[in-house]
């Protein structure tokens, strides 16, 4: 689905539901650095057949938005907000990574547009690897290398993958690849540089979600703990033994189970 | 400096695809002999008809046995996601059928498998896909072949029997520039020699029967999605573009991104014709892809013993193997197959078709069959047998003449393997 934000063309997988007459609540489910809609295609078409109108989005400048790419977790905060207010509802966040700071940023300090929250590999701080920040303002093929390598599991490398025939890593690394120029190093930067995410944490006062990975080595497990404890609403924490950073795509079907269970409940 | 961390890829020929069960501890793959799969709801089973969630339902769209080969071929390969099918030539025509409709056209090598071009020379004509074929060594006969109806490229990484270096990078290039996917049958040189993904290569397509499961117990095929071609910027499939009736106006590419290819070749390529590989060939398959790494390293050792006795040999007109100097794309192969170009040679007989028949008939370890790619040594004479089909003109265009033997070198002692051949062509002077 495409439609319009702040003038420019903003799109969105609807797990092929379209929103035409529905008035199911909507759940906002957001990429992380370097991907785009697709890393829900697990999920996306599962919601859209359970009760909410869902909403893959591709950030600006990822899979078919229209760019520039936003260059700081607040203005893809702000962006998120718009377009809770394009649809004139308050609507369910589910964020990965970046999106993942997005969204904790977005119910931190947008309340009035957000029902609840789901958090995916995320931490208080996300310090991105200097030579990954590198390879990627270089538009090196070695920045999706590292980023899928460091994104999965040691198990999951292996794969054994829910969806038959795919290949977890394969996946993962190709969709980075497909990513415009650029896009990765501002994506990057975006996260390392973002210093609210305790503060946010602190202002939420809808339902949270973390859904996090034991092996995550792009945001390890104790890098959540602060945003945790700082958290004062109803919250429900999943830890997902031998998984890695790309959960929504290492553990499909209980992070789909666990999403449902979150937005139907809040 | 930091370095990304994959398993590598003897590794991954072990141990992509699967960990032990966690219900039995099998530390063997399998063999899921079933033909459907408990639903634990009609929640659950709406939900994987309408691909809303993953798992199996019914043995022809997938199976746990058969999906473990797909996971390792496709991680061996550097792809998104592979389809296994009941044949090397099941995998041709599911890449055609996924994505071409009546009136495309596809761009083909000319020095590939008899079958394979019989299915288009011959039978794809009926169903209103036509093909060119042109020289798999001139990248601009390629260009100059694509009309705006073409859809495909498709070219064998190794050719069929002249053993052509294809040069994936151009030939790739070709392909990019007019919007279009290139496909490549890699069966001849195996993930083991070359990943043509990261030559440019989009669809990888193998005959699991060769090499792969090595040991000619078993036929079976894949398809390897590269997962970086650009379905939508080329606009020229709507199979994957556009909404698709068959599963509630899905959209491939939309929901998929990658995947898109892998996933609607199952969804309907798979599901609507039929051609699944069984869960008992998918295991036998996968004991031969453990020891790919070690059996091709191997069988390209032992093809030098026989290229060595083959040159010069009172009895041999010609060798045609890349690693041999006189083979046109010595410097190509020696750029693009650092490990070798594999184990399939060529040559021709003194005496034409006559000796060439005394030799088949006098070998005594090399058996005369049409295969290629077991752990035994192999003999063929292709223009009464695999290519017989193909008229003069034909057979000439595909570089075969009366007097060419094909050999595929097996693991037998490579001392025991000469000898016999150089008996047999001793015998054949005679
Ligand atoms: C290069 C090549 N491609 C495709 C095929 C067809 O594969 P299958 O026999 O598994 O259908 C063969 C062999 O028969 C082959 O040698």
């Amino acid at each position: 689905m495409f439609f319009s934000l702040d003038g420019k063309q903003v799109h969105g997988a609807t797990g092929a539901v379209g929103f035409e007459g529905r008035s199911d609540p909507i759940v906002v489910l957001i990429h992380g650095a370097g991907m785009d809609r697709t890393v829900w295609s697990q999920q996306t078409r599962f919601l859209a057949h359970h009760g909410f109108r869902a909403l893959a989005i591709d950030l600006p400048d990822h899979g078919k938005s229209e760019g520039p790419a936003l260059e700081s977790i607040a203005d893809l905060s702000d962006w998120i907000a718009e377009i809770s207010n394009h649809f004139g509802e308050k609507i369910h966040l589910v964020g990965h990574s970046m999106g993942a700071l997005t969204a904790l940023h977005a119910a931190g300090n947008h309340k009035d547009s957000i029902s609840s929250v789901s958090l995916l590999g995320v931490g208080a701080t996300m310090p991105v690897h200097p030579e990954l920040q590198e390879a990627a303002d270089a538009n090196d093929v070695k920045a999706a290398q590292l980023i899928t390598s460091w994104g999965h599991g040691t198990k999951h490398h292996l794969g054994n993958n829910p969806t038959p025939g795919l290949s977890m890593t394969g996946g993962t690394q190709a969709l980075i690849e497909s990513t415009a120029r650029g896009v990765l190093g501002v994506d990057l930067l975006a996260c390392s540089s973002y210093e609210e995410a305790v503060e946010s944490a602190e202002n939420i006062d809808c339902p949270i979600l973390f859904l996090l990975g034991s092996e995550d080595k792009m945001t390890p497990r104790k890098a959540a703990q602060p945003l945790i404890d700082a958290i004062s609403s109803e919250k429900t924490i999943v830890d997902f033994p031998s998984t890695g950073h790309m959960v929504m795509i290492e553990e499909p079907d209980l992070v789909r189970q666990k999403l449902l269970a979150h937005v139907t409940s809040s | 400096m930091v370095e990304p961390e994959f398993r590598r890829f003897d590794t991954r020929a072990l141990h992509a695809g699967q960990y032990p069960d966690p219900s039995t501890g099998s530390r063997a793959v399998p063999i899921h002999q079933t033909t459907s799969y408990v639903f634990d709801s009609v929640d659950q089973a709406a939900g994987l008809y309408n691909l809303e969630t993953s798992g199996h339902i019914y043995s022809r769209i997938s199976n746990p046995t058969v999906a473990v080969l797909e996971e390792r071929l496709a991680s061996l390969e550097g792809g998104v996601g592979a389809v296994c099918t009941a044949s090397g030539m099941a995998a041709l025509h599911l890449a055609v059928a996924t994505l071409l409709n009546t009136g495309d056209h596809i761009v083909a090598s000319r020095n590939i498998y008899g079958g394979a071009f019989i299915l288009m020379n011959h039978t794809l004509p009926r169903f209103g896909i036509t093909t060119t074929f042109v020289d798999p060594r001139d990248p601009e006969e390629f260009a100059k072949a694509i009309r705006p109806e073409t859809r495909l490229i498709f070219a064998e990484t190794l050719g069929n029997p002249g053993i052509e270096v294809l040069d994936i990078g151009a030939v790739s290039d070709v392909a990019h520039a007019a919007g279009l996917p290139l496909c490549v049958d890699s069966t001849f040189s195996t993930p083991y020699l070359i990943n043509p993904i990261e030559h440019g290569a989009d669809i990888i397509m193998h005959s699991v029967t060769k090499f792969l499961g090595g040991h000619g117990v078993a036929i079976g095929g894949t398809i390897v999605d590269g997962g970086r071609f650009d379905w939508e910027a080329s606009g020229k499939f709507p199979t994957l573009t556009e909404p698709y009736e068959g599963y509630h106006n899905i959209t491939f590419t939309e929901e998929f991104g990658p995947a898109a290819l892998s996933m609607r070749a199952r969804a309907e390529g798979l599901k609507d014709f039929g051609a699944c590989m069984s869960p008992a060939n998918a295991f036998y398959l996968l004991q031969g892809v453990e020891t790919l790494p070690l059996r091709m390293a191997r069988h390209v050792e032992n093809t030098q013993h026989v290229i060595e006795l083959l040159d010069g040999h009172d009895a041999v007109e010609w060798i045609k193997h890349p690693s041999h100097p006189s083979h046109p794309d010595h410097d190509l192969a020696k750029r693009l197959y650092p490990k070798g170009t594999g184990a399939i040679l060529s040559f021709g007989v003194k005496g034409g078709r006559e000796a060439g028949k005394k030799f088949i008939e006098s070998v005594k370890l090399a058996s005369h069959l049409a295969n290629v790619g077991d752990a035994k040594t192999l003999v063929i004479h292709p223009g009464s047998t695999t290519h017989q089909q193909m008229s003069i003109e034909d057979l000439e265009n595909a570089g075969i003449s009366e007097d060419l033997i094909r050999v595929s070198v097996g693991l037998e002692d490579p001392e025991d393997i000469c000898g016999d051949l150089d008996k047999a062509l001793r015998s054949s002077q005679r």
